[in-house]
């Protein structure tokens, strides 16, 4: 039943390739990735091994093994199908023996680029210790029950919370929510070294008591035996099976619940009252598409998740120029990623965009519809952010720059956006999806017209950007004014130029455009 | 083998690749005074790669009738219905509603036809009640009229306590009722519907035919394509039977169907059933 699974996950990993040849080329990288990781993890090992420094090897390789064990525990739950391929809730019409079950899904968990990876890291551990025999052959037992604790506690944790993680909402917030850490990461990173050193004295007491807990318990076992405090030694072989035994319990109940849950019940309804923006936009087709683009600016994550994304960048530019000047070029970082978003329109719709197939709507109407959304999300986005940068840089003099240059690249981004939505769609998380997820697929091709994209885009607002940074760095009036009129003049210019080709083209080749949206699915 | 009820155009030779496009004098039904059918395909041909989904389509539906088109699965019934309804464009062929060419002038004949396509998302993230309105007013009706006859599709769909709840959280039911509200939102004269039954609750089904059924009686003509022959019998008044992308018959139910059932012609058409010594380790005596 275990080989079963073990195969069956094997199976599917060929499969997946042979789909694609980017997702061999996927693997390939994933697999030299992973083996670069375990080849320092093995140096970095050896040379501490040779150091004959017990308290060092410790602190490392509790640390670093605690840092894994989370990992593998709480990854899952943000960054959405990692590994659904073997969803237990899968084999619910099958009559497995629910220890069978266990036994094979923890296995074929090993099973792929991060488990292999992590069984050599795990069985590496030891090499910390490879001048003490008995130490290391009671790392190499701590790698293995350090392994066995990461995957079931993985399986364990995801089976528990996945009547929770299924629901759309979670799903949808979580994602948002997870991605601000990440993009924080390096400001984090920076302001931490400066504290690390202060924390560094701290770290062997920190490693000695996390040596204690369910999540390094089996990381210490190796220097506890090179300490020859054998009493420890046996305390932490016992934490680490009891957390086992645990794990494996809360798996099994877990496990047992999702096989008679029925699928995909109960969970959260979402309701609104009445007919939010098509009640208020004008009753004509422009304002309907407008209507529906700006409610799912709202309701939809891939669009929510561009404005959540504002903040931190504010955040970082303020931090990148620690409150300076740099700050007022946040408008237009904002104006940017808005106005371009709009240029995975049509290929965020979906297969809904048979909606405005079949009706008779021309080009025009489905261009300026999306485009009046997105101005008037991003214009409200990118006035906040202008109006938050002059107020904390206390630059009210450059006013008139700051807003022509953010407006003016709003708006050529989505004058632009208007021409590229309907020329190149590619695949792009599906509705209800991980915003942040990339889906496989995106070919050469799509990277370089996104790139000559971005080069017209740069090259259209330079003008305006140009006179904007000179407006900044004089104090000439005339330059403020010109900056302020040249953005809004090309800006506008570009929107409108933009919706009658984009028109155009969607006239011609909408039906084309829907059939290659459907080859996505 | 009873005689077939199939015109002779009705088995078309395949072109060689590439040939021209055939011209609307292969379509054989260019009666000069009747009134143009309300859906007339001409010669319809759509490849994909390399497999032929679709291969000289000929279908006329007359004006006010309930039509069936019946096929196996991946026969090209959605195929020719998209292409029907100018939601994906024909390699060749031509559609005609009411007369009028689609895709010369789609956005002309594009009014005339009210679409439920298969196996393709909605705006779901709407709520029912805005859904049924975007579609409306896509359509250009204005806003009284919208709003009085969402009202109408949502009460008679029976979605009206769901009204307000986003289309992502419906049923598979519930969402081929409010598609299929949409569909009628502009009052078309050509509703053209694939698989409107699939997922759909006993008591919803029966209601969606009564609706059907009036609006073919007040001089709408529907077509539906479905795999449940039982239900086209009883319901549509004409049938074409389409395999492997080809017509294999049309006509009136009674002419296609003959002395048989519609299912036993359909499968006598289709060919494909077997009875003998299949899966005789199923029979539970067998042990």
């Amino acid at each position: 039943m275990a080989a079963h699974l073990v195969r069956l996950k094997l199976t599917l990993l060929r499969n997946g390739l042979r789909r694609s040849v980017w997702r061999l080329v996927g693997l390939l990288l994933g697999v030299a990735y992973a083996l670069s990781l375990v080849g320092a993890a093995v140096v970095g090992l050896v040379v501490l091994g040779a150091q004959d420094d017990p308290e060092l090897a410790r602190t490392v390789v509790v640390l670093g093994g605690v840092v894994l064990v989370a990992g593998w525990w709480l990854l899952p739950l943000v960054a959405f199908g990692v590994d659904s391929t073997l969803d237990p809730e899968r084999f619910r019409v099958f009559a497995l023996r629910r220890r069978h079950l266990l036994t094979g899904l923890t296995l074929a968990g090993l099973v792929g680029v991060p488990g292999v990876a992590t069984v050599l890291v795990g069985g590496a551990s030891a090499l910390a210790w490879w001048r003490d025999p008995a130490a290391l052959a009671a790392g190499v037992l701590g790698g293995v029950l350090g392994v066995a604790v990461c995957v079931v506690g993985s399986r364990a944790v995801t089976t528990l919370l996945a009547p929770v993680v299924g629901g759309r909402r979670f799903r949808e917030v979580a994602a948002v929510l997870a991605i601000v850490p990440l993009m924080l990461a390096g400001p984090i990173l920076l302001g931490a070294t400066a504290g690390l050193a202060a924390v560094a004295d701290a770290l062997p007491e920190v490693a000695r008591l996390l040596g204690w807990t369910p999540f390094g318990a089996p990381w210490a076992l190796g220097a506890d035996v090179a300490e020859g405090a054998w009493a420890a030694a046996a305390g932490k072989v016992l934490v680490s099976l009891a957390t086992l035994a645990v794990l494996v319990l809360v798996w099994d109940r877990a496990l047992s619940a999702a096989m008679v849950r029925p699928e995909g019940g109960g969970g959260h309804v979402s309701r609104s009252a009445g007919l939010g923006f098509f009640g208020r936009l004008p009753a004509t087709p422009t304002g309907a598409v407008a209507a529906r683009a700006l409610t799912y600016w709202l309701r939809d994550s891939r669009y929510a998740a561009a404005v959540a994304v504002v903040p931190v960048m504010v955040l970082l530019l303020w931090f990148l120029g620690r409150g300076g000047a740099v700050l007022l070029g946040a408008g237009v970082v904002v104006a940017f990623v808005m106005g371009w978003s709009l240029s995975t329109d049509v290929a965020y719709d979906d297969t809904a965009f048979w909606t405005h197939l079949a009706a008779p709507v021309d080009g025009r109407v489905d261009r300026a519809g999306r485009a009046y959304a997105g101005l008037v999300v991003g214009g409200v986005v990118v006035a906040a952010t202008d109006l938050l940068v002059l107020g904390v840089t206390q630059r009210w003099d450059a006013v008139l720059p700051v807003v022509g240059m953010s407006f003016g690249v709003l708006a050529v981004g989505v004058g632009l956006s208007s021409v590229y939505s309907v020329r190149v769609v590619y695949p792009v998380p599906k509705p209800g999806e991980n915003p942040f997820s990339t889906p496989q697929g995106s070919s050469f091709a799509v990277m370089l017209s996104q790139t000559a994209g971005l080069l017209v885009l740069l090259a259209v607002c330079l003008p305006t950007l140009g006179l904007g940074v000179a407006a900044l760095v004089t104090d000439v009036l005339l330059l403020d004014v010109l900056a302020l009129v040249v953005g809004l003049g090309v800006g506008a210019a570009t929107v409108v130029v933009g919706i009658r080709l984009g028109a155009r083209t969607y006239d011609r080749r909408a039906p084309e455009l829907l059939q290659t949206i459907r080859s996505f699915a | 083998m009873t005689p077939s009820p199939v015109p002779a155009h009705d088995q078309p030779v395949p072109p060689p690749e590439g040939a021209p496009a055939p011209g609307p004098g292969s379509s054989p039904s260019a009666r000069p005074a009747a009134p143009p059918p309300a859906l007339a395909i001409q010669g319809l041909w759509k490849r994909f790669g390399t497999k032929v989904a679709v291969a000289g389509v000929d279908l006329e539906v007359p004006t006010g009738s309930f039509y069936g088109l019946v096929g196996p699965n991946g026969a090209g019934k959605t195929t020719t219905l998209s292409m029907a309804t100018g939601l994906l464009r024909p390699d060749f062929g031509r559609v005609l509603v009411r007369g009028h060419d689609l895709w010369a002038d789609p956005l002309r004949v594009k009014a005339l036809l009210g679409v439920l396509p298969d196996g393709v998302r909605l705006f779901d993230r709407l709520t029912g009640a805005q859904l049924v309105t975007y579609s409306g007013l896509l359509r250009g009706l204005d806003r009284d009229t919208v709003r009085d006859r969402t009202a109408d599709l949502l009460r008679t769909f029976d979605l009206t306590a769901d009204a307000d709840t986003l289309v992502v959280d419906y049923s598979a039911g519930m969402t081929k009722k409010i598609a299929l509200a949409c569909a009628l939102v502009h009052a078309p004269r050509v509703l053209v519907l694939d698989e409107p039954f699939e997922a759909v609750d006993p008591v919803s089904a029966a209601n969606i035919r009564d609706i059907l059924s009036s609006y073919v009686a007040s001089g709408g003509t529907v077509v539906v394509s479905s795999h449940v022959m039982d239900l086209v019998q009883r319901m549509c008044d004409h049938v074409a039977v389409i395999a492997a992308g080809h017509v294999l018959a049309q006509g009136t139910v009674a002419e296609v169907r003959g002395e048989a059932t519609l299912e036993d012609r359909f499968v006598e058409l289709v060919g494909g059933r077997r009875t003998e010594g299949a899966l005789a380790w199923l029979r539970t005596s067998s042990d």
